[in-house]
């Protein structure tokens, strides 16, 4: 049912659409970041750099919605957690766009060099941290509860194969010193992506709050 | 037509009681300017001061100038009657004439100035029906009792009687205090509406509603024009403690 002023049915649909398409643009830079990595592209990681500025100036635009609905709406109820939720899910898709970004300046680095080794892992890791990305939006676009449950229950995957890599990575430098500047490198692009999987929990749990009031940070029963 | 008012150094008395101390602003068309300010503070005299329903009161006075289009309305050969029709007002509470029909209440302004013939007066009865969004709830029961209807319902009859005088502004007293929520909903979207085509300008204690339907907003205090400003700017970062104080809640 939609609500009886249009304008406000306007404004929260707008505030909506924005919230998609900065996740979408995060998650854009996430994949093209590794798409740089593996064609080692430089080109593309400048342009991931460059574009920091769009997902800026959207959280700006976000926020200054989100305040101007709290100051003229007095919204309650499911409105209320959706603006309020929307403020503090912004923070999250703006560090996957800073993320990502960390992401193109490693890989700059790196692509003044040979490859360590041929990339099997991190970009299976990049696609699981981009998967969960994508469907927390979806869950929040949709309403889901299902969508972002499952997001929660994938966090554990991704934790474990940062893990994996980093130990990988740590062999590599044992073995020898001359690995040791871009194997470091690598670990750091393997955590960001470890950390972007963190931020798209934070937007799944949100959702989450979002449909429900249930609060489930920092709870091993919001796994499904 | 866009209409223009300037409101300058406006003061008004009940007998010696000053109840505004010399008003100034500009109000801009197609905006919805909400006057608020705590019981007393002047914010009703101000509206009723922009029709000439002030010196209807027996006692009361006014001084300054409420310039509509560059004229003053309070110049010595202006009829305040036709200033009335041009500046139509809307109450708090629902005043159908209950003598007579819903169809009969919507043209009560024309049949008074004059003749009005059968066709053009079914004409007007359904576009300001229509305008005040209460056209497809009365259309099959236009000769009841106006008095009939909800007290939701009997507001947009009052809006629509307001209409049917083509008016160039609309001014409203408070016009959603004495209905429920959800005519209240419906009130505020029909003035989303209306603004496309007029001034509007509202009377509210109820700041929340302030903030949902205006462009503009005046905050009066004994009397005086504290602030006045977009709406958005007020209710997020007023420039005078004064407001701060009143729409927080802190004091009226």
């Amino acid at each position: 049912m939609e609500h009886t002023s249009k304008s406000y049915e306007h404004e929260l649909k707008e505030l909506q659409d924005k919230i998609f398409l900065m996740g979408g643009r995060a998650e854009e830079m996430v994949s093209q970041s590794m798409r740089a990595l593996i064609e080692t592209n430089a080109d593309l990681a400048k342009k991931i750099i460059d574009e920091d500025k769009i997902l800026d100036q959207l959280e700006k635009e976000i926020d200054e919605l989100c305040f101007n609905l709290l100051a003229l709406r007095q919204p309650t109820a499911s409105d209320l957690r959706f603006i309020v939720m929307n403020l503090k899910m912004v923070t999250d898709l703006e560090r996957m766009g800073d993320l990502g970004v960390n992401i193109a300046e490693r890989v700059l680095e790196l692509i003044q060099e040979p490859p360590l080794k041929p990339y099997v892992h991190l970009p299976i890791l990049s696609q699981m941290a981009q998967q969960m990305m994508k469907e927390a939006l979806d869950a929040f676009v949709a309403k889901d509860e299902g969508v972002a449950r499952r997001v929660l229950s994938q966090d554990d995957g991704v934790d474990h194969l940062t893990k994996q890599i980093s130990e990988e990575l740590i062999e590599l430098m044992k073995a020898n010193p001359e690995n040791v500047s871009r194997a470091v490198k690598l670990t750091s692009i393997a955590k960001y992506l470890e950390r972007i999987a963190d931020h798209a929990t934070n937007v799944a749990e949100k959702v989450l709050f979002m449909l429900k009031g249930e609060d489930v940070r920092h709870s091993e029963d919001s796994v499904a | 037509m866009a209409h223009r008012i300037s409101v300058k150094n406006l003061k008004a008395w009940f007998g010696n009681k000053q109840v505004l101390k010399g008003v100034d602003l500009e109000l801009s068309p197609y905006e919805i300017t909400a006057v608020i300010g705590p019981s007393g503070c002047g914010k009703s005299t101000f509206v009723r001061c922009l029709n000439r329903m002030h010196e209807v009161v027996a006692g009361a006075t006014v001084e300054g100038k409420v310039e509509v289009d560059g004229e003053n309305i309070y110049a010595p050969h202006i009829d305040p009657v036709l200033i009335r029709r041009r500046i139509g007002m809307v109450f708090q509470r629902p005043n159908p004439f209950p003598t007579l029909s819903i169809f009969d209440n919507v043209i009560a302004g024309l049949k008074f100035g004059g003749g009005l013939d059968r066709r053009r007066a079914d004409e007007v009865v359904e576009k300001c029906l229509k305008m005040a969004a209460l056209w497809d709830e009365v259309k099959d029961t236009l000769h009841r009792p106006g008095t009939f209807l909800s007290g939701g319902q009997q507001q947009r009859l009052c809006i629509a009687r307001a209409l049917a005088v083509k008016p160039q502004v609309l001014l409203m007293d408070e016009p959603c205090s004495a209905l429920d929520p959800i005519s209240t909903a419906r009130i505020e979207q029909l003035l989303e509406e209306l603004k496309k085509d007029y001034m509007i300008v509202i009377v509210t204690h109820n700041m929340q509603q302030a903030g949902r339907v205006s462009d503009k907003t005046a905050f009066l205090l004994n009397g005086e024009l504290i602030e006045y400003d977009d709406t958005k700017k007020i209710f997020r970062s007023p420039a005078s403690p004064l407001t701060e104080d009143y729409i927080t809640g802190k004091f009226g």
